[in-house]
């Protein structure tokens, strides 16, 4: 008797019901847009006005431009402008739309082993971090942080291979949480730095202000022609809206700790 | 008592309703996958327990292995199925719950065959020969066997709801860990660690030990009461 209680308790559990099926849209996306929490004030007004459900999938640029690729999203919003720049020239993406923009910064030990400068250029900064062999911990994982990152190190006289340069392929946050923990230097995203700063004791804003550390948000829907599957049209409201008068106003109106995270772009 | 204890117990009492939302997903997730598995999994375990065939042993040898089959592994494969761009792909279920449960299953069947198998095989031998003498149908011997085994036969269950339940690779790679949809305990975790909130993932574990032990007590309790 209980065995049937049990097995029809575990069978009501399966048949749950599911959230009430509706238009539902895939967006792949960096990390750093739902780590900052700027997509879960952004995307319920746009559910409110479209009836649209909007699926985040919060991966590296790589990764999310991949997904695109194969037809697994509707759209993407991501921050590696050579990467997004092949995935429209390739067919794969159509309607690229720059979104939003800030800063990546170098963060490291208050201690400052390596002397790195406040101001000044990211390559100097990275060559004195190289010079003194400090740690620098790297995302490694072809996010768009992590292709500004070798970026720069092309800048400064190409990639480390040392065992101070830790390539460690995990997401920006715990990367910084790793960097907090090893003492050590690297390169984020300002707005994941805005929204984990009170978590990582000892850690600060060695250099910052490089224009060549302009970090720039674009969103891309993937090509109907080539996915007929994808949910274009959705997508395409999604671009609308990012790029609306009132998108715009909540990415600029969005701060953390008092601090704005994010410019916008399409309007600025 | 403060720390990751305290706001177990607080997120659960003061009904946060995105905690209970993402626990009922995972309990779903796991449960929708392991009943699905001993569907097919307990009569093949049984088979292999009683029949006596050609390559038997390696069989059993090649699903013990299966056992240990990484997590991210079967999340790769299934993607690859059924990713827009793979040969399943017209269903479209990559990121939904099905693409979920079919990762969970395919990870927890070698456990259930494997185990029901080993469970069976210390049945007394002469148990089916003395129900087919007793004139009992194949089926009917299926069934009596399982029945007979029913402790560990369950053990198996139970083994395998573990492995579903506790896993996070199939999830992430299968569900993509969306809010409000296929977000787990687990792929919650994963997140909040990510994020840098080691409280609330702990507190997030706590919960899903919880869980576990619930599930493993009702049905230990069952099963005794027969």
């Amino acid at each position: 008797m209980k065995m049937r209680i049990a097995v029809t308790i575990c069978v009501c559990a399966v048949l749950l019901p599911l959230p009430a099926q509706s238009v539902r849209l895939r967006l792949a996306t960096t990390t750093s847009t739902q780590d900052s929490g700027l997509l879960s004030v952004l995307n319920p007004p746009f559910e409110k006005l479209t009836g649209i459900t909007v699926d985040v999938i919060a991966v590296g640029s790589g990764k999310a431009i991949t997904l695109g690729q194969n037809g697994d999203v509707d759209v993407v919003l991501v921050h590696d402008r050579k990467a997004e720049d092949l995935f429209v020239a390739q067919g794969y993406g159509v309607s690229r739309r720059d979104v939003m923009h800030n800063d990546f910064v170098i963060v490291g030990p208050a201690e400052n082993p390596a002397k790195v400068a406040a101001a000044g250029s990211a390559a100097a900064a990275f060559g004195r971090i190289a010079a003194a062999g400090a740690t620098f911990v790297s995302r490694g994982d072809a996010s768009g942080t992590h292709v500004k990152e070798l970026d720069v190190w092309a800048k400064a006289g190409g990639k480390p291979q040392a065992k101070w340069y830790k390539e460690v392929g995990q997401g920006m946050g715990a990367v910084l949480t790793m960097s907090a923990d090893l003492k050590a230097y690297t390169l984020a995203d300002r707005g994941t730095w805005l929204a984990m700063k009170e978590k990582l004791p000892g850690l600060k804003i060695l250099s910052e202000g490089d224009s060549f550390l302009f970090n720039l948000y674009g969103v891309i829907a993937v090509n109907p022609q080539k996915w007929p599957k994808a949910n274009y049209m959705a997508a395409m409201q999604y671009i609308a809206w990012l790029t609306s008068v009132e998108g715009q106003r909540i990415i600029r109106e969005y701060t953390l700790g008092g601090q704005q995270l994010f410019f916008p772009d399409a309007i600025p | 008592m403060n720390g990751p204890f305290a706001k177990a117990i607080t997120l659960l009492v003061t009904g946060d309703s995105e905690v209970w939302f993402i626990t009922g997903t995972s309990l779903r997730f796991a449960l929708s996958s392991t009943l699905i598995t001993c569907v097919p999994g307990i009569p093949l375990g049984v088979l292999i327990a009683l029949k006596r065939f050609r390559g038997r042993r390696p069989l059993l040898a090649v699903l013990n292995s299966l056992m240990a089959l990484p997590t991210v592994v079967v999340g790769l494969l299934v993607y690859s199925l059924i990713s827009r761009s793979g040969p399943l792909g017209g269903l479209g279920i990559l990121f939904t719950p099905p693409a979920v449960v079919i990762g969970q299953a395919i990870l927890a069947l070698p456990i259930v065959v494997s185990m029901t198998a080993s469970s069976l095989s210390r049945l007394d031998r002469q148990f089916p020969e003395v129900l087919v003498t007793l004139g009992a149908g194949r089926a009917q011997v299926l069934w009596m066997s399982v029945r007979e085994a029913r402790g560990p036969v369950l053990s198996a269950c139970l083994a395998a709801f573990g492995r579903v339940i506790g896993e996070v690779g199939a999830a992430m790679m299968l569900g993509g860990n969306i809010r409000w949809y296929t977000r787990t305990i687990t792929t919650a975790i994963a997140l909040e660690t990510g994020k840098g909130d080691f409280e609330l993932g702990l507190a997030l574990g706590i919960i899903l030990m919880a869980v576990a032990l619930g599930v493993n007590a009702l049905l230990h309790a069952a099963v005794k009461h027969e």
